[in-house]
């Protein structure tokens, strides 16, 4: 979990941490002069220009059925949706997908929301960004560039198994020296699972000599298609605790040089994770065909529906849109949560896995010792971590079903 | 691409010349009427005495003119705010918000 506790009596911080199935934003009360309609805005947007990406990591989060080119947002209207959050109160934009810079048009986009008055922060996979290119961001205004990786640079053909994209490792390398060159702060979001928590410490020490200020050690959510590969993915018991031992020693002897945020894995976790840091609290999320979720897993729980931002304000859809009026706060809660201790801290943990696993978003999600389903739940992790792990379901459009597709391009693994 | 030489942890002491990096930005939140510091995936929530103090930081004044600067303007024991500027800054150099 990403540290979140004050950090002296005059400063006081708010984490926005966008991962791979989880998000977090513990927001500060207002004072009573704040405009009421702010006070209650989210502070993070997460937009996903686009669902077309040219690497298939089988943890991807996004849906297993990707949005089409075709449905996708025009410049214009996404230049409206970063103007409506400007003017709601939100304070940051994560820049995502799919691969943003995918999106011809990323350059006006940036302008808008940098103009909007938004701190703007880009999600890369890196492998598209030429110099150039990354310079003109930054002059429409690019605040923080965050580049995922799958692996150590000594590891790159493990690395470009995973991503299922040839050279990835090398380019993604290039591109980060770019960032450090230009003078932008830089985040490496390192994934972590089977295939590569062995080198966690090597990780952090690699995020380190790429000049990055922070790096996200982010267990993969077993969601969307993290939860197809589950099976692949999942990391033992021992080697969570390993990775978390490793984590708390490198915090120490890098303070002042990286800060290390972490994301572990509910499996293995106390108690479930607070969802969204509360549904419909902190964070909107804008889909590249522009439905606006509670969470970029929303649609799993299919009774939900959906409000867009070419038919209505961003605003009037966060305060009033049927999906995130339904499990904000805390009235929908059944017990065990309704009479819980723990009810706004962790909401009952998360929804969609709720849904997934009961058939009923309102349930405790599973993760909760709580829940009658916990024992079975906890149960899967331990078994699976320890069988031979299945070949990827590499993310890919129709690629979810039926059958497992072949790598498109094998290469060897030297993990 | 060369590798950047391994880092070292900012230390604050009274002759630091602290500022806050291009792109942590501080400004006010009118619609929630108060200060916040933006930073990569992080908000941060100053009082006033942060934003007074931040305000001072330009990178030429060292923390004891910061130090000297705010004893007068509150009339208070100058040791005491050095000492609590020093904390505070250190803390936010650890964050990566102030360099020194």
């Amino acid at each position: 979990m990403s540290d979140t506790a004050p950090s002296d009596k005059h400063v006081t911080e708010e984490t926005l941490t966008l991962d791979a199935g989880e998000m977090r934003c513990e927001s500060a009360p207002a004072s009573e002069q704040a405009d009421p309609m702010c006070a209650r805005a989210p502070v993070g947007l997460l937009a996903e220009l686009t669902h077309r990406c040219p690497l298939q990591c089988p943890y991807c989060s996004n849906p297993l059925e990707l949005e089409k080119v075709n449905t996708e947002l025009s410049t214009e209207e996404w230049k409206k949706v970063m103007r409506e959050a400007g003017q709601l109160g939100i304070l940051q934009v994560h820049l995502s997908g799919g691969e943003p810079t995918i999106r011809r048009d990323l350059e006006e986009i940036v302008k808008a929301a940098s103009e909007a008055g938004l701190y703007t922060n880009l999600i890369t996979a890196a492998v598209l960004l030429k110099r150039d290119r990354l310079e003109k961001l930054q002059q429409c205004g690019l605040d923080h560039v965050q580049i995922s990786f799958q692996d150590v640079d000594t590891a790159a053909a493990n690395a470009d198994r995973i991503a299922g994209y040839e050279g990835g490792s090398a380019k993604k390398k290039e591109v980060a020296g770019w960032v450090r060159e230009l003078g932008m702060p830089l985040t490496v979001n390192a994934p972590i699972h089977r295939h590569n928590i062995h080198n966690v410490e090597a990780m952090i020490d690699y995020a380190v000599a790429l000049g990055a200020g922070r790096i996200e050690v982010a267990h993969v959510q077993y969601y969307a298609w993290a939860l197809k590969n589950r099976a692949s993915l999942m990391p033992t018991r021992e080697a969570f605790m390993e990775a978390a031992r490793i984590v708390e020693r490198k915090r120490e002897e890098l303070k002042g040089v990286i800060v290390i945020d972490a994301v572990v894995p509910d499996y293995y976790a106390k108690f479930p994770k607070p969802c969204m840091g509360g549904w419909g609290k902190g964070i909107i999320n804008v889909t590249p065909s522009g439905k606006v979720l509670p969470c970029h897993a929303a649609e799993s729980i299919t009774h939900l529906e959906f409000d867009n931002v070419r038919d209505k304000p961003l605003g009037e859809i966060w305060l009033y849109g049927s999906a995130f009026q339904k499990y904000r706060g805390t009235s929908w809660m059944k017990e065990p949560c309704r009479s819980c201790a723990r009810r706004e801290i962790d909401y009952g943990g998360c929804r969609c896995q709720a849904f997934a696993l009961t058939g009923d978003a309102a349930n405790t999600d599973p993760a909760c010792s709580l829940s009658p389903l916990h024992a079975e739940w906890a149960k899967v992790a331990e078994v699976e971590s320890h069988l031979s792990p299945p070949a990827f379901i590499y993310r890919r459009p129709g690629g979810a079903t039926p059958k497992p597709a072949a790598e498109k391009k094998p290469v060897t693994s030297d993990a | 691409m060369s590798q950047p030489a391994p880092r070292q942890r900012t230390v604050i002491s009274a002759a630091s010349k602290p500022a806050m990096p291009p792109h942590i930005k501080m400004r006010h939140d009118a619609g929630r009427d108060r200060w916040i510091i933006l930073a990569p995936e992080r908000v941060f929530d100053p009082d006033e005495i942060a934003v007074e103090v931040l305000k001072l930081c330009d990178g030429a004044r060292t923390v004891g003119d910061i130090a000297d600067h705010l004893a007068k303007e509150y009339n208070a024991p100058r040791e005491d705010i050095e000492a609590d500027i020093i904390t505070m800054l250190q803390d936010l150099a650890d964050k990566g918000v102030v360099k020194a």
